[in-house]
Formats: structure tokens, C-alpha cells, sequence
């Protein structure tokens, strides 16, 4: 119906643009993480050739992370509290697309509307509605004191981790949820009125049908939202800005912005990616079988 | 009297805790503690966005407390520091608008064409730029970040931190949304209409055109829509790739004005920017609702809600 190759034409400058600006640019970070630094203006000279790298930066990186070191203890609080984060996220955000997909019934399109609100809301101007919220004589402390909850209002704003983590599940639940519903949305309802007609209590049937069956779309929105807290540095750096705080990403956006070793961040970068590597995987598995099975 | 009234109240206290207990635990409608959890969640993500806003229209100098209203002060009148008047404010808002302008423009047509390759082409290679597109949905902005501006300063050099920089971020990191977008309506609409179009003699340029394109129709619209809101949304690469104080977007303006001392127009600014965006989500959905009319009607009832937005069905 169509002339050969006129699909092949059409994907081509998609397909050029990402090479060059996506593909080469990480190699870019491996070339600068395996470079060296020019000894007199001490900038960064990436090395693109494999065979002439320099390993010094890459090890000084990755024993770094050995436990007990520096970058060991900025992980280790960095997973802490994207752990914390994702936990929360999901136990707030199961019940709520459980509910919508299941039982809103009419209200359905207007719940879903109001869910994504705040997606069309910048993530930035969100953390700024919670440093308004958190900052000393604003809403929060004024609502605690008025009910007594606390006497002397607590410091949120200046190295808190509750503040981070609180950050974080507000920044990043509406990505969690969004997917859960659509993978809870697919579910077919059939099975469950089997498992009831058969005598399942409506727990057990959640338990042994709903929950089996939208395990793939709790991975694969917790991978959603993992990938992007493990990068983050603005949001610790709105609402809490110590390095008592700091995760990884600000260690990376320390290196480059101002700090004395771009090649380091690169290596740290690297690294960073290589962890995330393996989830990104998974989670890029999981959707190409979906997409196999919604073309066949 | 008082010691009375007390115990009086003991009772009925507890038997309302009880009430408010059963309530909630109802076994038999609907489940009303999903109910709970649910509208809390939705007031809670809602509410301090909405506070925000309130207080552009503070009158006074603060963003914690409440001193008056004044429709216009942060936004028109103060003469220094109102978004209107603020040199850094409006060029941060012009900025914002440009970069989300230029990615709708160029992303889109890009994304659509690679979704109509990559759908349709068979092989290895097409394989492998699946892939290659489906990578930048799932990369951390930071390292999209640190590679973009280590690209721009060691091999691409002749492209220097600027606006053309950021365009060619921002349309990097919206191309993989317009094709996952655009790819699930080819899929759900199918080929038959192509074929009956080519059986009853159309040309290839006239099947594409005239029937596979105003069948997409929505999907184009519904990616226009979601590249401009996560262009304009986004920060770290924008802040990577700036050039400084004139490259500086609203979420950069934000992010440097909340470690600073803040006035309400820096909220008046994020707050333009969320009038914005629902007028253009409310245009959208009316044209997407018109678009798609006669396939409504045609009932395709097992369509959710959420795929019909079309963005979030990857």
C-alpha cells in the first residue's frame, strides 16, 4: 500500500536526533569520566578514544562509594529516603486508584480530572507552595501551635528530613498513581466476580486476584518514580538546602556547578547510571511486552 | 454543674468516635474508608497549590501571613516587583513561553514521523530505535543534564549554553511523550481505514494525508498538549543548559527565589504560569473532545478515562 522505505525515511531524523543528542552525549560522560584534567586551567580534556583512558577518576569514584566512605553515606541516605518516599507514595496511592478504578463509579471522570491536576502544576511551584506552608509563621506551624500539638514550632525548612521525604512523595506521587490506575483499570472485572461467585470474601479476592494481577503496574510505577528521586537535588535543595540532607544528585550538581572536578561528577554520574541501569532495564522490558501484546 | 455536663458528654463522645468508626469501616456499601482516603489525598494535593496562589494576591510584602487582598499588586502595579515590572520576572515568563513554543513545534511533527516509522517498520533497525526512543523516558533529568551540557561544551562546541541549547534539551527529552502518544492511537485505530482508502484508489500521499492524519488528529493534539506542559514544567535541564540570568525560565526563577528572600510575585509568576496551562488544557479538551466525537458515539465503552487524556497509557 505504501512505497518500501517510506517508513524507514519517516523514523530517520527522529532517530539521527536522539542518536546525536542523546546516545553521544552520554558517551560524552564516559569520554570526560575516563579523561584527564589539563594541569594548568585544571578543566576537564574528555578522552574519546577507549584505549587511552584514564581509570583514576572512575576508581577515586567508586571506592568512594565502599561502605564507610563519603559517597557511602550520601547513598545510603540518598536510598533512605527515596525508599521512605516510594513507600509512603505507594501506600497513599494504592488505596486512592484502587478506589477510583474500582468503585467511583460516576464521580470516575471527575476524580481522575482532579488527580491530575497537578501534573499541569509546576513541580517547582509546588515546592514552593510547601516552603510558603512550612516556613517559620506560615500555615503548618501556625495550625500545630493553635492545637497545641507542639509548643515551639519545629524548624522544617533547614536540614529536616521529614521535610525531604514529604518533598518527595508530594513532587512525585501523582507519577505513581497515574500508572497504578491505568494497570488497575485493565484488570478484567470478570475475574473477580468469579472469584466471588466461587466464595471469596471481597478481601480475599483482592488479596488473591487484584493484587497478583496489578503487581506488574505496582513495579512498574515504582520504577517510575525511583528512577527520577534518585537524580533529584533541587528538591532537598528548596526545602531543606543543608548538606546534611544532601543526596546524590546534589553531590553531582555540587561538581559541576561551581564545584572543583567536572570530571569527578562525571564519573559520579556514570555510576549513577549504572545502578539505575538495571531498573531501567526491567522497566523497559516490561513495557516492550506489553507493547507486544497490545499489537498482537 | 461542670463535673455533670462532663460525664454527660463522656458518653455521647464516645458513642459519636464509634459512629465516625462504623462509618468508615461499613462493610456493606461502598467502601467509605477508600472514600476518605481518596478525597483527603485529592485535598491535600490540591491545597497547597491553591494556597499559593492565594497569596499572590497577598497585599503586603509576606508569604506566610495574610495581609489583605490586592487582585493586581504582584501582578500589574507594584512598580518594582510585580512580574509586570520586574525585568528578571517578565523575561523568565517570556522565556518559559518561548522554549514551550519551540518544543511543540518542532517535537511534534519530529515525533509524530518517528512514531509512524517505528510503528510500522519492520527489523533490527527498527528494534533498535525502539529502544533507543523508549531510554529517554526513563533517564534521570540529571544525567540527560550533566550529558547535554558535557556534549555542549566538548564536541558540539559550536553550540554554546544558550536558548538554542535548551530548545535542542527540551525537544530531546518531549520526543519520546509525542511518540509513545501518538503510537497508541496507530495502534487502537488499526489499518483498515488505510486499506479501504487505498482499495477505493487513493494514492499513498492521499491515504497518509487525508485519512491517516486527520485520524490522528487527537493524538497530535493531546502530545502538542503534554510537550508544552512538561517543557514548561521542566528545570534541571533548562538550568543546565542556561546561559544565565537571560536563559533563566520560571522554575529556574523559583528555584533561586526560594533560597533568597521571596516576595508574593515570585508566586504570581509560578501562578500565571498555572492560568496558563489550564486554559490551554481546557481549549484542548473541548477540540479533543469534538475530534473524537463519532468515535464516541460509536461506543467504545471499554476505553478508560485515562487512555482517552492519552498521555498516560504507556
Amino acid at each position: 500500500m505504501y512505497p518500501r522505505g517510506l517508513w524507514p525515511l519517516f523514523a530517520l531524523p527522529g532517530i539521527v536526533w536522539l542518536l546525536l543528542l542523546f546516545l553521544v552525549p552520554f558517551y560524552a560522560v564516559i569520554a570526560v569520566a575516563f579523561g584527564t584534567v589539563d594541569p594548568i586551567f585544571q578543566n576537564p580534556v574528555p578522552v574519546w578514544n577507549p584505549l587511552d583512558w584514564n581509570y583514576d577518576y572512575v576508581l577515586e569514584t567508586v571506592i568512594g562509594f565502599l561502605p564507610g566512605n563519603d559517597y557511602w553515606r550520601v547513598f545510603v541516605r540518598t536510598t533512605k529516603y527515596v525508599a521512605a518516599s516510594l513507600a509512603l507514595c505507594l501506600l497513599i496511592g494504592y488505596p486512592v486508584a484502587y478506589y477510583i478504578s474500582r468503585h467511583a463509579g460516576r464521580t470516575k471522570s471527575l476524580l481522575v480530572a482532579l488527580l491530575v491536576l497537578p501534573f499541569w502544576v509546576s513541580y517547582l511551584m509546588r515546592m514552593l507552595a510547601w516552603v510558603n506552608l512550612l516556613a517559620p509563621g506560615g500555615y503548618v506551624n501556625d495550625i500545630l501551635t493553635w492545637t497545641h500539638l507542639v509548643t515551639t514550632p519545629p524548624d522544617w525548612l533547614n536540614g529536616n528530613p521529614y521535610s525531604v521525604v514529604l518533598g518527595l512523595v508530594y513532587g512525585y506521587i501523582p507519577y505513581l498513581i497515574m500508572p497504578l490506575l491505568a494497570s488497575l483499570d485493565r484488570i478484567d472485572k470478570s475475574l473477580l466476580e468469579a472469584a466471588r461467585d466461587l466464595g471469596a470474601s471481597p478481601f480475599r479476592a483482592f488479596v488473591h486476584v487484584t493484587l497478583p494481577l496489578s503487581k506488574t503496574g505496582i513495579l512498574g510505577a515504582s520504577v517510575i518514580i525511583t528512577l527520577p528521586m534518585f537524580g533529584d537535588y533541587y528538591t532537598p535543595n528548596i526545602v531543606s538546602g543543608s548538606p546534611q540532607t544532601s543526596m546524590l544528585g546534589n553531590q553531582i550538581d555540587i561538581f559541576f556547578h561551581g564545584g572543583p572536578q567536572p570530571a569527578i561528577g562525571a564519573a559520579l554520574t556514570m555510576v549513577l547510571s549504572t545502578f539505575l541501569g538495571v531498573l531501567m532495564v526491567y522497566y523497559m522490558y516490561t513495557v516492550a511486552k506489553a507493547s507486544r501484546e497490545a499489537r498482537t | 454543674m461542670t463535673a455533670a455536663s462532663a460525664s454527660l458528654a463522656l458518653p455521647a463522645n464516645r458513642s459519636a468516635l464509634r459512629r465516625a468508626r462504623d462509618w468508615a469501616a461499613n462493610p456493606w456499601a461502598r467502601p467509605r474508608f477508600l472514600v476518605l482516603v481518596t478525597w483527603v489525598y485529592i485535598v491535600w494535593s490540591i491545597a497547597p497549590v491553591i494556597i499559593a496562589i492565594q497569596f499572590s494576591f497577598n497585599a503586603g510584602r509576606s508569604l506566610t501571613a495574610w495581609q489583605g487582598f490586592s487582585l493586581t499588586r504582584w501582578y500589574f502595579d507594584d512598580p518594582e516587583n510585580s512580574v509586570w515590572n520586574d525585568p528578571a520576572l517578565q523575561g523568565a515568563l517570556i522565556q518559559s513561553l518561548k522554549l514551550a513554543a519551540l518544543d511543540m513545534l518542532i517535537a511534534t511533527p519530529l515525533g509524530v514521523l518517528l512514531a509512524l516509522g517505528l510503528a510500522r517498520w519492520r527489523g533490527y533497525a527498527a528494534e533498535a530505535g525502539n529502544l533507543l526512543m523508549l531510554f529517554p523516558l526513563v533517564t534521570p533529568e540529571i544525567v540527560m543534564g550533566v550529558s547535554l551540557s558535557l556534549v555542549f561544551a566538548y564536541l558540539f562546541d559550536f553550540i554554546e549554553p544558550s536558548t538554542t541549547a535548551q530548545v535542542l534539551g527540551h525537544v530531546t527529552f518531549s520526543l519520546s511523550y509525542v511518540v509513545v502518544i501518538v503510537r497508541g492511537r496507530l495502534f487502537s485505530i488499526g489499518r483498515q481505514y488505510e486499506e479501504a482508502a487505498a482499495d477505493l484508489g487513493a494514492t499513498p500521499w492521499e491515504t497518509l494525508w487525508l485519512v491517516l492524519l486527520p485520524l490522528l488528529l487527537p493524538a497530535v493534539l493531546s502530545s502538542m498538549m503534554i510537550v508544552f506542559a512538561i517543557s514548561i514544567d521542566d528545570f534541571v535541564i533548562s538550568q543546565w543548559l542556561s546561559c544565565g540570568a537571560d536563559c533563566d525560565t520560571i522554575p529556574i526563577r523559583i528555584y533561586s527565589a526560594t533560597r533568597a528572600a521571596p516576595l508574593p510575585s515570585i508566586n504570581a509568576l509560578a501562578a500565571i504560569m498555572v492560568y496558563f496551562t489550564i486554559a490551554a488544557l481546557v481549549l484542548s479538551y473541548f477540540l479533543f473532545r469534538f475530534l473524537t466525537r463519532g468515535e464516541r458515539a460509536a461506543g467504545k465503552a471499554g476505553r478508560s478515562v485515562v487512555q482517552d487524556m492519552g498521555g498516560f497509557d504507556m
